[in-house]
């Protein structure tokens, strides 16, 4: 979708919303808010038919910035959403400083890790950000980044998650598969930790190196790849999906596929629809004429935080609203059954994380039997003791 | 001449049965509703319906049996007798809820999807009007006089007070996260509120619109994030109101004067939605989950009883 239809939609919310402002009068209270994103170049994928979905994430937002501005109505707060989507060669901390400077002090920022801790450094506290785009442990360990909020489950988060399910399987014995890009590696030092605390093993681990030869090809080179000891599950950690969709049935030892891949762990996946996720199924089809994706929804979760904060404290100013989202008295409506909120210690949003395989949604840790003293979706990702920030 | 004393002695039996109360519970993966004799605790039959069946009730005269089959976006009217479809109206998208005004003239029905509430003129079977209300509603109630439909949108967090005679919203209330049912006490005062989100039910002085007590449920050694109230019914006496709690399993009873939790009771799995018997001797509760009702002394205050109705019963209804 090209860019100018996207204003006009958004331009034509803002006109829905302003002529359904219906007869109640109260002092009204404009909410500014800005969406700051990069355009990407179209990575390698394994299929080219699988469409490349540009500026994943802003309709999550334009659906959520709708949903506050139906809330609004009846209680005289107008919500505006300033989209700035950079240019591929584009310079974002500019772009980031100029909204600064124009006021905003509520920022969704959809952009890779480097780039959020580059605009968190020049943000000294003036903005609340929303982090709707990273899964890096370390934001969420050793160096939390100050006034900024995680909408998306952290890669500790994600392999938690898999490893109740696994252990719960009783798949005891993992051997860990990585593809050799710095976020793979990533991947797979989660994966390692969780194997640690929910004690199970990892008997194998091996880099998938894309090496260049002509006789290699997925049907004879991935049963020689998986040759190892025996295994209980084939653990996967390639985030760009390069190389781990050819290793569900073609491996040595009939084994089943978790990880980035083949059961894989997600905020938010299309065939979830319990808890009322049908309707924002529906509602996000309606508007963006495609399925919801993981950014699409934390997108959405961070409008309706701010949403939330501000219909309950009335007050429209960035440390109210950072009080308020940090405090016990939030709980936001997820679709995940289960009340979200913010973890105090790291910013990050505690949340169910879903299961899938690619047409069926097959469990929402945290499972039963895993127990916490204060939050069960406290058994996923870092704890409080667990976290070092400065 | 046996077979004819036997087919009619079965009848004598079967209407000995139904004169006491049947009660009608709608399968939302069956398609279909459930027809169960709750004395004899017997599932006497299935009828087949209509696609997603979930809001269910009966006319003031209980002649007419209203469904809303959501997916075919529809409510039928049924006759309650012959159990056969005697027309649909015109309902808007996947309406889940609704309510009927005590005189069965006007239906009011959510429309989820579509942020607004359908109100239909029963006589013509003609929609009426459409009131935008914030997003996804759900429960919805019209007050004992008729003065007031209430409707709670469950992500905008509110009770919208909708003037039954202007059609228009003249007051909003902010509840706990995510409210889903509510119900009104038989004097009008009180408005009770169920929050899935905050596991509290609140209860809003109808004079007023203020909330004026929120009764926050805790089960021992059930998680806190378990305890999901739904369906909320409060006795003709107002000396009792039960809640039903969702993935706890359980029913909160509840002291309506003091507002103090009295019980929990252990019911079947993922408890959804409450109706009394007609002399509210019973409580009725849909079990999702493990696909059964419960039935409750409301005397006693103890589970009687279990039956086995289908596949995910999602609403019921008590007929005379």
């Amino acid at each position: 979708m090209s860019s100018s239809s996207q204003f006009m939609r958004f331009f034509l919310l803002l006109c829905s919303f302003a002529w359904s402002q219906g007869s109640i009068s109260a002092p009204t209270q404009e909410i500014k808010i800005a969406y700051l994103s990069q355009e990407q170049k179209v990575p390698a994928a394994l299929s080219n038919l699988e469409e490349f979905i540009q500026n994943k994430g802003l309709q999550g937002a334009l659906l959520g910035l709708s949903d506050n501005n139906t809330t609004g109505q009846f209680t005289g707060q107008n919500y505006h959403l300033k989209t700035k989507i950079v240019a591929v060669d584009g310079d974002v901390k500019q772009a980031f400083l100029n909204l600064v400077q124009e006021g905003f002090a509520l920022i969704v920022v959809n952009l890779p890790a480097q780039l959020l801790n580059e605009v968190h450094l020049l943000n000294k506290g003036q903005a609340l950000l929303f982090d709707v785009a990273t899964r890096t442990d370390s934001f969420r360990q050793q160096s939390c980044l100050n006034d900024v909020l995680h909408l998306l489950p952290s890669r500790a988060m994600r392999a938690d998650a898999l490893a109740q399910y696994m252990r719960k399987k009783r798949w005891n014995k993992w051997f860990l598969v990585k593809g050799n890009t710095a976020e793979d590696e990533l991947f797979a030092q989660a994966i390692k930790r969780s194997a640690k605390k929910f004690a199970m093993k990892i008997v194998d681990e091996k880099t998938w190196l894309h090496t260049y030869d002509a006789r290699r090809t997925a049907q004879s080179d991935v049963p020689v790849f998986t040759q190892v000891s025996d295994y209980d599950v084939l653990v996967v950690a390639d985030e760009q999906g390069l190389f781990g969709e050819y290793i569900s049935y073609r491996s040595w030892l009939p084994r089943p596929v978790i990880g980035t891949q083949g059961l894989h762990a997600t905020a938010w996946h299309k065939t979830h629809e319990q808890w009322g996720a049908v309707q924002i199924q529906n509602r996000f089809k309606a508007l963006a004429n495609r399925q919801m994706l993981e950014e699409d929804y934390a997108a959405y979760l961070a409008l309706r935080s701010i949403g939330e904060a501000v219909t309950r404290t009335r007050d429209i100013s960035i440390l109210a609203i950072k009080k308020f989202l940090l405090s016990d008295r939030f709980k936001l409506q997820g679709y995940k059954g289960k009340p979200l909120s913010f973890r105090a210690w790291n910013g990050q949003l505690r949340q169910p994380v879903l299961l899938a395989a690619p047409t069926s949604l097959v469990a929402v840790p945290p499972l039963d039997g895993y127990l916490h003293p204060k939050n069960e979706l406290d058994t996923l990702g870092f704890d409080e003791p667990e976290v070092h920030c400065q | 001449m046996t077979l004819k004393l036997i087919l009619s002695m079965g009848l004598i039996a079967y209407s000995t049965f139904s004169v006491a109360e049947t009660v009608f519970v709608s399968l939302e993966k069956d398609n279909a509703i459930a027809v169960v004799d709750p004395i004899a605790g017997k599932l006497l039959k299935t009828v087949e319906i209509g696609q997603r069946p979930r809001g269910i009730a009966l006319s003031p005269d209980q002649s007419n049996l209203y469904i809303a089959t959501s997916d075919d976006d529809t409510v039928l009217v049924v006759d309650s007798t012959s159990l056969k479809i005697k027309s649909t109206l015109p309902a808007g998208e996947d309406p889940e809820t609704f309510a009927i005004n005590s005189t069965g003239t006007k239906m009011y029905v959510s429309n989820e999807d579509d942020n607004q509430v359908t109100v239909i003129d029963l006589a013509s079977s003609k929609v009426v009007q459409t009131v935008g209300v914030g997003v996804e509603p759900e429960g919805i109630a019209v007050s004992p006089n008729n003065e007031w439909i209430v409707s709670a949108s469950e992500t905008t967090n509110m009770v919208h007070w909708i003037d039954a005679k202007t059609l228009e919203i003249k007051a909003n209330t902010l509840v706990d996260p995510r409210p889903r049912a509510l119900s009104f006490t038989a004097d009008g005062k009180q408005l009770w509120v169920t929050s899935e989100m905050n596991s509290s039910t609140m209860i809003i002085d109808v004079a007023s619109k203020a909330i004026i007590h929120t009764i926050q449920f805790a089960i021992p050694a059930v998680g806190q994030e378990k305890i999901q109230p739904v369906g909320v019914v409060i006795d003709a006496l107002q000396n009792w109101a039960y809640v039903a709690l969702g993935p706890a399993n359980r029913v909160a009873v509840i002291n309506a004067k003091s507002y103090e939790v009295e019980k929990y009771l252990l019911v079947g799995a993922r408890v959804w939605n409450l109706a009394f018997s007609p002399n509210q001797e019973r409580l009725y509760t849909t079990n999702g989950v493990s696909h059964d009702i419960s039935i409750i002394d409301t005397q006693a205050h103890k589970v009687t009883k279990s039956i086995a109705v289908g596949r995910y019963p999602w609403g019921l209804v008590v007929k005379k």
